[in-house]
């Protein structure tokens, strides 16, 4: 709670924190039905409308709302991100740690896997496997949870490893611990600030690459709504109903900007040399 | 061992794993290449001529065999040939790599002309309204996706200036440098944006840090002006993470020209691959792929090098 504090206290964490949670609660009424229209009701009679009192942000092709499109469209990008982050952490961790502790042959085998991975450019890897897979908003998760889980693995692994030669691991050790209960309780623990960064920054890379992918038609597929889907949609009417483009646009980039803002704040908060200054 | 010949020495190992990854994954996305080449008309095939293709392209070998061949040959340099160009897969890299080059040699141009000056006058009018300005900027242009700017450029234009970029045809730099490069520049302005943010970021905040050093204090109290300390005394030290950032976000600039040249209908290689995996042309996916990993890890490899001569501090650390 006092991180909390903290981040309140911070002007970019404050707005970040503030842009985040009306987003989280668009998408949290948007999935819980409380859209102004269904999402995917089509109104041939009221295509492409302006925005107006009675559709806020207007409509599109097919006469959907586009307000309602934009929460349930908010929401699709917030689970894929949230659940590809989720997996990506999470191996990422297991692998760094169990990289760090053991060393030797399994260190090497982890960390050259997670160098291959490395080797591409994040979009062509999801691209490869998602031609794998076939496109859906499942496998959208995990190629970026493949993506990301390298950078998780050197993030975890770094810090482990100088973790491990601390006198309290050795403590630890001497008292009898398992190696799993240090691992989870010692090392695991010691990771939460470096972690808590870099979750905050992927979210937010997540966020851009899910798009890419729907943009593409690669992600969510119609008639779901997704950020991407709505920008791809946009394209070829940006002229006749800008409102189409500026809408997704305008939230997407807002999305983004709360998660790094966020970041921001907690790099400044968390990391022992910039607290001191900021003290 | 140091760290650079450590670098030096897994390369290989990394480029043999990236193979196998890509000629693995290739082969489990569903569908054969040869219906996938000839469409509706494969339905035409006689069983004999199925067969006479898939022994031409050496798809009736056995996986180890195919990989084993593939693998001899690219090491020889020949990637195969590409189902759907009928070509050598080298040829049809080598005919659309040039405009993503200049794709991204230009948005790197465009993103460091933007975004150092911009860092440098954030870093010496630091809290004042200019910095703070500049900082916004930099955050949003850090949060908006390339593609987005992409087609917010493209918007703006066709409605407060009524044109539209040209699509569809492109202008090679060699038969007209003007037009093709009045064609790049909203591409190459789409896929710098995030690089010109990260570029503003990394200036600031190095020249920020050079600033309060002691040499530099020392400097000013030398009587030497403001303008000559903060040009010949901390820039060029805080050009040393910007080298870093560049080499890492020029294999990203490459790699990651596949939306921008979609949205502007750019023959580029990131196209080549996104049609290659839809029409399974294993071949190719294989080439392509494997070629931008390669070109990737060896700016990186480069990076790291020029890192450890530029630090010495990075050159005996064995991670």
């Amino acid at each position: 709670m006092s991180l909390l504090r903290d981040l309140l206290r911070h002007p970019s964490g404050r707005i970040g924190l503030i842009i985040t949670v009306l987003f989280l609660l668009a998408a949290v009424a948007g999935k819980a039905g409380l859209s102004p229209f269904d999402p995917l009701a089509q109104d041939r009679l009221a295509r492409l409308q302006a925005p107006s009192a009675s559709h806020l942000f207007g409509t599109d092709m097919f006469g959907r709302d586009v307000l309602s499109r934009l929460m349930v469209g908010v929401a699709q990008s917030f689970i894929v991100s949230f659940f590809s982050v989720a997996v990506a952490t999470l191996a990422g961790t297991v692998l760094g740690l169990t990289a760090a502790w053991y060393g030797g042959l399994w260190d090497g085998i982890v960390m050259r896997l997670m160098d291959v991975l490395l080797a591409f450019p994040a979009i062509l890897l999801a691209l490869l496997i998602i031609a794998i897979m076939g496109p859906s908003g499942w496998t959208s998760i995990l190629a970026i949870a493949i993506v990301y889980t390298p950078i998780f693995t050197r993030v975890v692994r770094g810090p482990a490893l100088s973790l491990k030669r601390r006198d309290f691991v050795d403590a630890a050790r001497s008292f009898g611990s398992s190696r799993r209960y240090i691992m989870s309780r010692h090392l695991a623990l010691n990771l939460v600030a470096p972690l808590t960064v870099q979750i905050t920054l992927a979210l937010a890379w997540a966020l851009i690459t899910e798009a890419g992918l729907s943009f593409l038609g690669l992600g969510t597929q119609p008639p779901q709504a997704s950020l991407g889907l709505m920008l791809a949609d946009a394209r070829n009417l940006m002229e006749m109903a800008p409102w189409l483009l500026l809408v997704p646009a305008v939230a997407l980039s807002f999305a983004v900007l709360g998660f790094n803002l966020l970041g921001d704040a907690l790099r400044d908060l968390l990391d022992p040399k910039t607290r001191r200054a900021l003290a | 061992m140091p760290y650079p010949l450590k670098r030096l020495l897994a390369f290989p190992l990394v480029m043999f794993g990236v193979s196998v990854f890509v000629f693995i994954a290739i082969r489990l996305v569903p569908g054969d290449a040869i219906t996938a080449m000839l469409g509706t008309e494969s339905g035409l095939l006689t069983p004999a001529q199925r067969e006479a293709l898939t022994a031409y392209f050496g798809l009736d070998q056995n996986i180890f065999v195919q990989f084993w061949r593939w693998l001899a040959g690219v090491v020889q340099g020949d990637f195969g040939i590409s189902t759907t160009y009928g070509q050598p897969v080298l040829r049809v890299i080598f005919d659309h790599f040039p405009l993503t080059l200049e794709l991204a040699v230009l948005s790197m141009l465009l993103s460091l002309v933007i975004g150092l000056p911009a860092g440098i006058y954030a870093a010496t009018h630091k809290d004042r309204p200019g910095d703070l300005a500049v900082r916004v900027i930099a955050m949003l242009g850090q949060s908006t996706p390339g593609f987005v700017v992409g087609l917010l450029l493209i918007f703006s234009l066709s409605v407060f200036f009524g044109v539209l970029p040209r699509m569809g045809s492109f202008v090679p730099f060699r038969q007209d440098p003007v037009g093709n490069l009045a064609q790049m520049i909203l591409p190459a302005l789409t896929l710098g944006t995030a690089f010109a943010a990260a570029v503003i970021r990394v200036s600031r905040s190095a020249m920020l840090d050079i600033l309060s050093e002691d040499y530099v204090r020392t400097a000013r109290s030398k009587g030497l002006s403001r303008r000559r300390v903060i040009w010949r005394h901390a820039l060029p030290n805080a050009l040393i993470p910007l080298v870093t950032l560049s080499g890492v976000e020029f294999g990203y600039l490459l790699g990651g020209a596949v939306l921008v040249e979609q949205i502007f209908a750019l023959p580029g290689l990131g196209r080549v691959v996104l049609d290659a995996i839809q029409q399974r042309d294993y071949a190719l996916v294989q080439g392509t792929i494997l070629f931008i990993a390669f070109n990737f890890m060896v700016v990186n490899l480069l990076v790291d090098l020029a890192y450890a001569a530029l630090d010495p501090r990075i050159r005996f650390e064995t991670k």
